[in-house]
């Protein structure tokens, strides 16, 4: 045996050592790039936690201080606002804004479950292909074109009817019934849909109508999935502020009918803002806040409505 | 027997009343912003800076809605994108996901004024860019994030996961099966999110309106202040230029059929793929 032939396996050996090693390498390389692409997809699904946070921190603390130099109770208590007296008081915007979305709940949830009926038992399909893209349309539209539209065509109508501007609660109730009715139609839609067929096919072997078993079985049935739909739509119109601007009166005084002009909280925050400074500027701030409590409350409600439809 | 058909009867009238009221509606309003203002619309208008009062057109406002648009999807995209595919293919259930998904639900529901507001204080006075488009947009792509998140976990969740045991199978990494296979059988849902986002971004007023400002010219780079087309209408509204506004109402209505039909296209398309 010649050193060459001795020598060949154990320099074929170690290159195939080398390559060995080379593939641990190139597999540790491996893993710790999944290490670290999964620690940048983790980070991204974290966004949506730190804006919630910063917004909810940036909000409170710059609104928080003005309501306690005005004082609690004197800031939603009061029915005055006049910023250049210093008189802050948002009731007639927290009364405006409930009214507001009160009204727009009255129009809208009616006609909105209503549509949603239709679409998901009645209509066949081909009508159905007509109002589904109708109803996504609507919700598509942006909002200062519902304000633009109001304006001119709904403002008109009631100031020629009812007397009076035509800016107003009742204006601002239908615009936002409009506005909330696809939110509404949408979610209404898929909770009727998602009624077991068995319920349905019970009740009418049991001999009721087509229109008992809906209002009777499948509405019932529906009826947590309907609630979140109806607060997802109350969280519109509370929420909403371009399109209330343009036909509300914007008038800071708590309404005495139906025909009066509103300020909103939304409002009121947009309003002025860019303007004031000083306190002023705090107390629109200090707006914010009590809008945003509204939303957290809702979104409380949501939680737990959606929860219940998951079980 | 009798009343009970009658009852029947009313509820179904009722039913149909209301279906019919909210297809009129949507199509009295199109017809009416649509008539007024298709007359209004030309080459000039489109072309043109404001001039003076009411003269002149809208092309700024084109521009810095293209710029906005723009921007917030560079930034939104890969962002939610990323944290879909973290909730679809890493998470295990578990507290961090209940508090991912709490949160993006939570942003959601935030009223646009609210995002608005947030801008101002964080993006225009605290870090200090003004007034400026880079503002807006970063405020309008936090907005949209639980668009995307939501769209694009959809569609992951709608890729078989035979997809993804045959290429793991195969001996591909996680990251290669999920780069190679899993995101191009998405792709159809993740456009169909930022065609819906983009739709958002266009219609949004009262977030950019305290953000990127209301400055009518032409925006010289991002961190300048300039209005989107739903700004300027709201401007224009306010201001009761109507003949302009119905123009601007109608250019905004024609993008919104433009994206729904889109969306409307790319969703049956992905509806296809899953089959």
């Amino acid at each position: 045996m010649s050193i060459k032939e001795v020598g060949l396996p154990i320099f074929l050996n170690k290159i195939n050592l080398k390559k060995k090693e080379n593939q641990k390498k190139k597999i540790k390389g491996k893993e710790i790039l999944e290490k670290i692409t999964e620690k940048i997809f983790l980070l991204c699904a974290f966004m949506s936690v730190l804006s919630v946070a910063m917004i909810t921190i940036f909000i409170f603390v710059k609104g928080s201080p003005a309501i306690f130099k005005i004082g609690i109770f004197k800031f939603i208590l009061g029915t005055k606002w006049n910023p250049e007296a210093e008189i802050f008081g948002i009731l007639p915007m927290i009364l405006g804004s409930l009214y507001a979305t009160l009204g727009a709940i009255i129009i809208g949830v009616p006609v909105g479950i209503l549509t949603a009926v239709f679409i998901a038992e009645i209509a066949p399909k081909w009508l159905v292909n007509i109002i589904k893209p109708a109803v996504e349309l609507l919700a598509g539209i942006p909002s200062v074109v519902y304000g633009f539209f109001g304006l001119l065509t709904i403002v008109p109508l009631i100031s020629k009817n009812f007397g009076g501007p035509g800016n107003s609660l009742l204006a601002v109730c239908i615009i936002l019934g409009i506005m909330i009715l696809p939110t509404i139609i949408s979610i209404s839609e898929n909770s009727i849909r998602a009624v077991p067929k068995e319920y349905k096919e019970g009740s009418l072997a049991m001999g009721a109508s087509r229109i008992q078993t809906i209002f009777k079985v499948i509405l019932p049935a529906s009826k947590s999935g309907i609630m979140a739909g109806i607060v997802l739509g109350i969280g519109r119109a509370i929420g909403e502020t371009m399109a209330v601007i343009l036909i509300s009166g914007n008038a800071a005084i708590i309404p005495k009918s139906i025909l009066k002009p509103i300020r909103t909280l939304t409002a009121n925050v947009a309003l002025e803002m860019g303007y004031a400074f000083g306190l002023a500027e705090e107390a629109l701030f200090a707006t914010g806040v009590i809008l945003f409590i509204f939303i957290i409350i809702l979104n409380i409600i949501l939680n737990i409505l959606t929860h219940k439809v998951g079980e | 027997m009798k009343t009970r058909k009658i009852k029947d009867a009313i509820l179904m009238t009722m039913i149909i009343i209301s279906s019919f009221i909210t297809v009129g509606i949507l199509t009295w309003i199109l017809i009416y912003v649509v008539a007024n203002g298709i007359g209004k619309i030309n080459w000039e208008f489109l072309s043109t800076a404001p001039k003076g009062f009411n003269e002149g057109g809208i092309f700024p406002m084109i521009i810095t809605t293209i710029y906005i648009v723009l921007l917030s999807i560079l930034i939104s995209t890969p962002i939610g994108v990323c944290a879909a595919i973290y909730l679809v293919e890493y998470a295990k259930q578990g507290k961090i996901v209940r508090i991912i998904r709490f949160a993006t639900e939570s942003l959601s529901g935030i009223p646009s004024i609210i995002f608005g507001l947030f801008g101002y204080l964080f993006f225009v006075n605290q870090i200090g860019w003004k007034y400026s488009i880079l503002s807006g947009a970063m405020t309008l792509s936090i907005m949209v994030l639980p668009t995307i998140i939501r769209t694009t976990e959809e569609s992951l969740k709608a890729v078989p996961n035979s997809y993804r045991e045959g290429s793991l199978g195969l001996g591909a990494s996680k990251l290669k099966t999920i780069i190679k296979v899993i995101l191009p059988s998405a792709i159809s849902g993740i456009i169909t999110s930022i065609i819906l986002s983009i739709g958002r971004i266009v219609g949004e007023t009262a977030a950019v309106y305290f953000t990127a400002g209301f400055a009518p010219r032409m925006a010289k780079s991002i961190m300048d202040s300039s209005r989107t087309l739903s700004v300027h209408m709201y401007v224009l509204t306010k201001e009761g230029d109507f003949d302009k506004g119905f123009a601007t109402a109608t250019v905004l209505i024609i993008v919104v059929l433009i994206i729904n039909f889109m969306a409307n296209f790319m969703s049956k398309k992905f509806n296809k793929t899953r089959m």
